[in-house]
C-alpha cells in the first residue's frame, strides 16, 4: 500500500514556508497551539509596558495633587446666614465657595454649627440631612454620613464630605474654607 | 490529541444510504438532533448511490482561511473544530467556500456546525461515532494497516484537487487500486468533459457501481 507520508506542519494555500507568509498569519494563525502560544518576549514587554503605565499613572495623580495644592487660592470670607436665624435643629443651604458647590449648614443643638459641602462622595448626588438620626443621608444608593465629622458610615461612599470652616461673629455665620478631606 | 496513526478512512462506494450514520451523528450530546454528517446522492436521476459527507480535515482548511472572524481553529493534531460560538458571526463564507461543502449555517444558533470527527471520542481512544455504526464500512476508523489488511484492492488518497487549489486532507478517501488516479478533481462533475489524469467523483463511483470493483 503506498501510504505518502503527511507533513505535519501548517500548510498555507499558496504553499510557501511559514517564515515568507504574511504577518497577519502570525497575529491570527488558524492552528490552536500557535494561537495560544505566548513568546517570552511578548510576555515580557506586554508586563513591562503594563507596569510601566500604572507607574506613570501614579506619577500623573501625584503631580496633579501637587499642583492643585499649590494653586490653592486664598478662599473668601462668605457671610452664611445671622446666627438668630438658624434655630437648634434647624437648617440652611448656601453657595460656597462657588454659585456651583451647594452647602449644608446644620445646627444639631446650641453649641454645635457645622457645615458641609452637599455633594455625596460616591456619584454627587444631593444629601439630605436627618438630625433626628444624626446623619445625612444620600438617596442615590442609601448612603449615610456622620452628622458630626462627615464621615462615610453606611453605604457606597468611601470618602467624607468636604467640611466648609465657619466662624461666627457679632451674630454672623461666616464661612471662611473648604476643608477637602480624603480619609 | 488523536494519535497520528489513527485515520479515518472513506470509502464511498461501499455506502448503501442506509442513514445509520446520519442518525448516530444527530444523537450526540454536544449537538442533539443535529447530524454533522451528510448523506449525498451523487446523481439523484441516474444513480442511487449515495456518499456520506464528513469534514476531511484539510492541511491548509479553505473554511478557516476564509473566516473574518477567526472563528475556525484547528487543534494541534489537525482536526478543524466546529466554529468557536463566541466568535462566530454567521455569515456562510465557510459554507461557500468548502471544496467539500461540509460546514451548514445553523440559521436558529447563528452558529456554523460541522463535523469535528467526534472530538470529545477520537481524541480519547474511541472511534467517531458514524464508523462505529457503519454496517457495510464507508466509514470507518483505525490504522493504515489495518486498512491495507480489510481492503487489499483499494487503497487511500488524501489529495484533491478544486480549481487550481490542491487540497490536501488528514481524511482519507478509498479509491480502487488499479485505478489511475493521484487525486480527485471535486470540481470535475461540473465540467462535460474530464481532465484526462483526474477522475471526477461521479465517473469514479459510477464505473466501481458498474462494475462491481467496489473492495
Amino acid at each position: 500500500m503506498s501510504i505518502e507520508h503527511r507533513d505535519p506542519r501548517p500548510r498555507f494555500p499558496d504553499g510557501r514556508p511559514a517564515d515568507e507568509q504574511p504577518a497577519w498569519r502570525n497575529d491570527f494563525p488558524i492552528d490552536w497551539p500557535d494561537d495560544q502560544y505566548v513568546a517570552r518576549r511578548d510576555y515580557t514587554k506586554f508586563m513591562v509596558l503594563t507596569s510601566l503605565a500604572f507607574a506613570v499613572g501614579q506619577l500623573w495623580i501625584g503631580v496633579k495633587r501637587l499642583v492643585r495644592r499649590g494653586r490653592r487660592e486664598p478662599t473668601a470670607r462668605v457671610e452664611v446666614a445671622r446666627l438668630a436665624d438658624v434655630p437648634v435643629g434647624g437648617v440652611r443651604t448656601f453657595r460656597y465657595p462657588g454659585p456651583e458647590n451647594a452647602c449644608l449648614l446644620l445646627r444639631p443643638d446650641e453649641g454645635t454649627l457645622v457645615a458641609y459641602g452637599q455633594e455625596c462622595t460616591h456619584l454627587s448626588c444631593a444629601v439630605v440631612p436627618r438630625l433626628g438620626r444624626g446623619e445625612l443621608h444620600c438617596p442615590c444608593h442609601v448612603g449615610a454620613f456622620d452628622l458630626k465629622t462627615g464621615r462615610p458610615i453606611a453605604g457606597p461612599p468611601r470618602r467624607p464630605l468636604p467640611r466648609i470652616a465657619l466662624e461666627v461673629r457679632g451674630g454672623v455665620i461666616y464661612a471662611t474654607g473648604v476643608e477637602e478631606r480624603t480619609t | 490529541m488523536v494519535p497520528d496513526h489513527h485515520v479515518f478512512f472513506l470509502d464511498p462506494n461501499r455506502c448503501i444510504g442506509c442513514q445509520a450514520c446520519v442518525h448516530a451523528c444527530s444523537e450526540c450530546d454536544t449537538h442533539k438532533g443535529h447530524s454533522m454528517i451528510h448523506l449525498e446522492y451523487v446523481d439523484r436521476s441516474q444513480s442511487v448511490q449515495t456518499v456520506p459527507v464528513v469534514c476531511m480535515h484539510c492541511d491548509a482548511p479553505t473554511c478557516a482561511e476564509v473566516c473574518p472572524a477567526d472563528a475556525i481553529k484547528r487543534t494541534g493534531d489537525g482536526v478543524v473544530q466546529t466554529a468557536r460560538k463566541p466568535r462566530c458571526i454567521a455569515c456562510n463564507n465557510c459554507v461557500l467556500a468548502c471544496p467539500f461543502g461540509v460546514p451548514k449555517m445553523n440559521v436558529g444558533f447563528e452558529l456554523m456546525m460541522k463535523c469535528d470527527m467526534c472530538y470529545d471520542r477520537t481524541s480519547a481512544g474511541l472511534k467517531p461515532m458514524c464508523a462505529t455504526v457503519c454496517p457495510s464500512g464507508a466509514l470507518a476508523f483505525g490504522t493504515l494497516e489495518q486498512m491495507e489488511h480489510a481492503r487489499p484492492r483499494s487503497r487511500p488518497i488524501h489529495s484533491f484537487q478544486f480549481g487550481a487549489q490542491e487540497v490536501t486532507t488528514k481524511v482519507r478517501m478509498m479509491v480502487p487500486r488499479g485505478a489511475p488516479a493521484e487525486h480527485i478533481d471535486v470540481t470535475s462533475m461540473m465540467d462535460q468533459a474530464p481532465d484526462a489524469g483526474f477522475v471526477p467523483v461521479d465517473v469514479l463511483l459510477g464505473a466501481m457501481h458498474r462494475h462491481g470493483e467496489g473492495s
